[in-house]
């Protein structure tokens, strides 16, 4: 590797310390009413106290674009990043979403001054029940954490209804995402864990065992974190319902189901899905999301505030179930989000979305077909979405699962998420999805191959990769153990 | 079924004779063979959906419905409570079309995240500075979620189990706070400012929560309220409207122990409630009860300035059911915003933003108090910034409708905290023109006769 | 890597126990290699109660975190509070700079309880 010269590396350093005292990105209009009297001087900040930076409006520009350019994504790499759905984001969602209609209208105006919006809302509700056979729908979920945890609301709110509330478990697999039990614990249920069978699937015995009059929910992530349909899944739902219990599926991996099999016809009772996975709204580094929760039939009186009715004239109205859960967030949902996923929907359409299941199932099979050779499979059969590779082999020949993720990194491809599902070993998950193209999947186990060969010729270097992108390995430990957050002036 | 189910969309690539060949390498005959595991009487469920529409098909759809509401862009606006319309400079939209930001992923492999990693490092220097607290996360879903958060962080600190709410905040907050602990064995409970300031604080409290400016809009005694709720053994927790920071003295200045507020007015639009983002501050020694993510700043193997995500010990994705919250996000796209926002303003233009509001929602409020049979309440001398209650004539819900007819969107109806009331907002965005528009509607409403 | 001097319990503390009823506890070296770099001890309050074999506090490390078990009965007289600015002594010496707390033991029978050197690594093959 040639070392990188000074003259080569950015200036990175933060805004505050750019910031030159007079110096401004934008002037604001002088006063047009005539001024009141001040506050008393006591409730008022000083003159000097507010420490926010003072540059141009170049300055702005430049700094953020150089930001924005030591960055991965989707339009710029491949991004096979597993549970995620990195797929592409399509720009007519965000060009739709910045419509003034849609972006400039306030959460509290009178219902018939937003009738466009609530029928964005009231459709889209439709649509993710006719796409989840659960016909109940409330947008209100701000991302699938909140989905899952209204989910979790409307499941003891319907158990307690029943005289049920006794009922404080939720059976959980081993495999499940760190986000279940957390969920659970914030419902106020204890968390069981359900173990998962040599094939992949929940060890059925298990549940049977555990399934009893204490159980409120079992929480199946359907396909499961390996990537996998759960085979048993009318008999799992059988015996959860005869212990009384209710099925919450984490929707998290609908991409993989539309149009090949609806969860509410296999008897699941509550779900959620991640408008920012299966139905393409930006992921933005961390967020926004959006979580819609669907419910069968009997349960929608129980969904979160607000839902928008239909009523006899064709007007549109926000509303609040009958035994609604209440108020999980300040308004009503992620609407520039919402907004995003129907435009979405209306592109695709019925088949074009039973298409991209399909095509993100093949491209799964086809990358896990190609590099089972020279990887080992968390689980040898065919898979949903995405699969599951073990870097067992390559462990042994000196270079972890995390080394291989950040060698991939210098050919320009996103690590696959590492070390998830817990219950493989230097599991590395891979998700293509269906917006990836033969010729893009084939340079990606080309890439794989060659790190495979590397592990032999030079693993070392594997071992310190990457090599070409703004940061070599970053001193976490240190981040961790003495924290900076925050820009500090040198004198604090 | 046949294996060629659609033929193109432009978001598919895959032609029908590589999906052949893909099929064929992993050696299955067709499509069929990959979804076995589906239960056969319930496969291939058809979605009764329309079928696929062309871009300028959707588009043509979407402006139709867009131009069914009444745009806050295009006519005078008097809501808030909640939500707020301040201008938004050009740089936000500018960095909003960097798809770089808009389409990566949550910074877990921080070396090839470093863009979304510094500016987060920005974003909550920036907000820290603005509530002269020691510390922020990189962001919350919005500002209900995060006062509600919290209250329970405030429980775990405290190990008590009573939050105490002032009865003055925004009844939104009490309902999302009531929400998250519905099952935790916390309780949410209001409490009059009269009995913060005489003591009468239970002996499980775990904070007295409150909001500043309130939900009508006033100043509380932030000072008298922490001092009180320290003498307590509570924390005190403050929700604020982080545009009234630009001239008010923030939270940090009392010794508040967590701040929170929502993001949106710092460069996000309206768009009907969300996404926003959820600012959450903290002084330092509670760094480890905070929830949500949280980024910091350290070195890479050649000794170079980087930035990573920290302290991760305390989310779900480590500590499962015993996390500190199950948020999985920072909402990190609207926290870039709001960075940009901060960045562009600066000290000068974030104190004008907020001069600006006082000195509009000032003016309207003493030309409506002017009208005969119209009065705002509570004028006592109270400080308020940019909101005030109004008592109307006629009932508040007759009266948006015939500002409506009029071209114009009125305040909120608060019928149910004060009689006959509505709550206006006045911020920069508002001419004075369209505030004398607005009170010269409101007077030929009544034509000086209460109805 | 293990010192003769130590009584181990199979939750991977150790407890030393000099001249009297006193006794120095930290995490073994086995420990703190399978935790990685420690950034956080969550420390016991002065003054308060440890049982033997119950939970008394937490240590992390960059992506995990586990609880801490006592191996004695007793009240904790001491706590190392350089761990608060340097969390990586339990790393580099986790018998010396990285002890954890001091406990004065209630019973100090209860030691026959925990394992010597050599069994202890016998629980680690």
């Amino acid at each position: 590797m040639p070392n990188s010269s000074v003259a080569d590396m950015p200036d990175r350093s933060l805004l505050m310390d750019r910031s030159v005292p007079g110096r401004k990105a934008i002037n604001l209009p002088a006063p047009d009413v005539p001024l009141s009297v001040m506050p008393d001087e006591e409730l008022l900040r000083g003159g000097d106290d507010l420490r926010l930076p003072e540059v141009s409006q170049l300055d702005v520009i430049r700094y953020f674009t150089l930001l924005s350019r030591l960055n991965f994504s989707i339009d710029t790499n491949f991004y096979p990043l597993g549970s995620c759905t990195m797929k592409y984001n399509p720009k007519l969602n965000d060009q739709m979403a910045s419509l003034g209609g849609f972006a400039n209208i306030h959460p509290l105006q009178d219902d018939d001054g937003v009738q466009g919006a609530l029928e964005v809302m009231y459709e889209l509700q439709q649509w993710l029940g006719e796409s989840t056979g659960l016909p109940g729908a409330g947008l209100a979920p701000l991302a699938g954490a909140q989905g899952e945890y209204a989910g979790l609301l409307i499941a003891r709110a319907a158990l307690d209804q029943r005289g049920e509330s006794h009922r404080n478990v939720a059976l959980v697999p081993d495999s499940a995402h760190g986000t279940n039990p957390a969920s659970a614990a914030m419902a106020g249920l204890s968390v069981v864990t359900v173990k998962t069978d040599a094939s992949g699937n929940v060890d059925v015995e298990d549940l049977r065992e555990k399934a009893n009059e204490k159980t409120c929910v079992f929480m199946l992530t359907i396909p499961s974190t390996l990537g996998l349909f759960e085979p048993n899944i009318l008999e799992i739902n059988r015996i959860i319902h005869d212990a009384g219990g209710l099925v919450y599926a984490d929707g998290a991996n609908l991409n993989a189901l539309l149009g090949l099999v609806k969860l509410g016809d296999l008897g699941v009772d509550i779900c959620h899905s991640n408008l920012h996975k299966t139905f393409s709204t930006p992921h933005g580094g961390g967020g926004p999301g959006a979580g819609p929760v669907m419910v069968t039939e009997a349960l929608a009186s129980y969904l979160p505030e607000p839902v928008v009715t239909k009523n006899e004239d064709g007007d549109f109205r926000l509303g609040r179930p009958e035994h609604s859960i209440g108020k999980i967030n300040g308004f009503h949902g992620s609407f520039s989000i919402l907004v995003r996923a129907y435009t979405y929907m209306q592109s695709l359409g019925g088949d074009g979305l039973r298409a991209v299941s399909e095509n993100a199932i093949i491209n799964a099979n086809y990358v896990q077909a190609r590099l089972q050779e020279r990887f080992d499979l968390a689980v040898d059969r065919i898979c949903m979405h995405e699969t599951v590779l073990s870097g067992k082999r390559q462990a042994d020949r000196g270079v972890p699962a995390l080394s291989i993720a950040k060698r991939l990194l210098d050919y320009g491809i996103h690590a696959p998420t590492m070390y998830f599902p817990l219950i493989v070993p230097e599991a590395l998950m891979v998700e293509p999805t269906e917006t990836e193209s033969k010729e893009t999947l084939d340079r990606f186990v080309a890439v794989m191959q060659a790190i495979d060969d590397e592990i032999d010729s030079d693993p070392d270097s594997v071992n310190h990769a990457p090599h070409t992108l703004p940061n070599t390995r970053l001193d976490e430990a240190t981040a961790a153990r003495r924290p900076v957050l925050r820009w500090k002036p040198v004198d604090q | 079924m046949s294996s060629n189910t659609v033929s193109a969309h432009p978001f598919i690539p895959n032609t029908p004779s590589e999906r052949d060949e893909m099929l064929s390498t992993i050696g299955v005959d067709g499509f069929e063979g990959l979804i076995t595991d589906i239960p056969e009487e319930h496969r291939n469920s058809p979605l009764d959906l329309p079928g696929a529409a062309s871009e300028l098909e959707v588009a043509t759809r979407m402006q139709a419905l867009s131009a069914l509401n009444q745009d806050a862009g295009s006519c005078p606006s008097f809501l808030g409570a909640g939500a707020y319309r301040h201008f938004i400079p050009s740089t936000v939209g500018a960095v909003l079309q960097r798809g770089e930001f808009v389409t990566s992923y949550t910074p877990y492999q921080p070396e090839a995240a470093q863009g979304v990693l510094q500016s987060g490092f920005e974003f909550q220097s920036a907000v820290a500075q603005i509530f002269d607290m020691d510390v922020a996360n990189a962001g919350m879903y919005d500002g209900p979620t995060a006062f509600a958060e919290a209250g329970l962080m405030a429980a775990r600190i405290s190990r008590r189990n009573r939050i105490l709410i002032l009865d003055t905040a925004d009844k939104r907050l009490v309902d999302v706070a009531e929400a998250y602990t519905r099952y935790q064995q916390v309780e949410v409970e209001q409490i009059s400012i009269e009995s913060v300031l005489n003591g009468e604080i239970p002996e499980d409290a775990a904070c007295i929560a409150f909001q500043s400016p309130n939900f009508l809009g006033r100043i509380e005694d932030v000072q008298g309220i922490t001092d009180a709720a320290h003498a307590a053994g509570a924390l005190s927790v403050m929700h604020t409207y982080p545009i009234a920071l630009g001239m008010f003295k923030p939270p940090g200045a009392f010794g508040v122990d967590i701040a929170t507020a929502e993001g949106q007015p710092l460069g996000v639009p309206l768009t009907f409630g969300g996404a926003y983002v959820g600012l959450f501050t903290a002084n330092q020694r509670f760094i480890r009860q905070l929830p949500g993510r949280i980024i910091g700043k350290t070195t890479d193997t050649l000794g170079r300035t980087g930035y990573t995500l920290t302290l991760q010990t305390r989310e779900q994705h480590i500590r499962r059911e015993r996390a500190t919250s199950n948020i999985c996000t920072s909402t990190q796209l609207i926290g870039l915003m709001v960075a940009v926002y901060c960045a562009t303003m600066g000290p000068s233009g974030l104190r004008q933003v907020a001069e600006l509001s006082y000195h509009k929602a000032h003016y309207l409020a003493d030309a409506i108090d002017a009208l005969p049979n119209w009065e705002v309440v509570g004028s006592d001398g109270s400080t308020f910034f940019n909101e005030f209650p109004v008592q109307c004539p006629i009932s508040p819900a007759e009266v948006n409708r015939r500002l409506a007819e009029r071209g114009i969107i009125g305040g909120l109806d608060i019928s149910d905290v004060v009689p006959r009331g509505m709550l206006f907002c006045a911020t920069e965005m508002n001419s004075r023109a369209e505030a004398d528009r607005l009170v010269a509607s409101l007077n030929d409403m009544c034509n000086g006769t209460a109805a | 890597m293990y010192p003769d001097d130590l009584k181990y319990s199979s939750e991977h503390e150790w407890a030393r126990v000099g001249n009297g009823d006193v006794a120095e506890v930290g995490i073994t070296h086995y420990a703190q290699e399978t935790l990685g770099d420690v950034v956080f001890v969550e420390l016991p309050e002065l003054g308060s109660r440890v049982d033997q074999f119950d939970k008394f506090g937490e240590i992390e490390s960059v992506k995990a975190v586990s609880d801490l078990f006592s191996p004695v009965t007793g009240t904790v007289t001491a706590v190392n509070e350089e761990l608060e600015q340097s969390p990586e002594l339990v790393n580099s010496d986790p018998y010396g700079d990285g002890w954890i707390m001091e406990v004065k033991l209630d019973d100090p029978s209860e030691l026959d309880e925990l394992m010597d050197s050599e069994s202890y690594q016998g629980t680690l093959e």
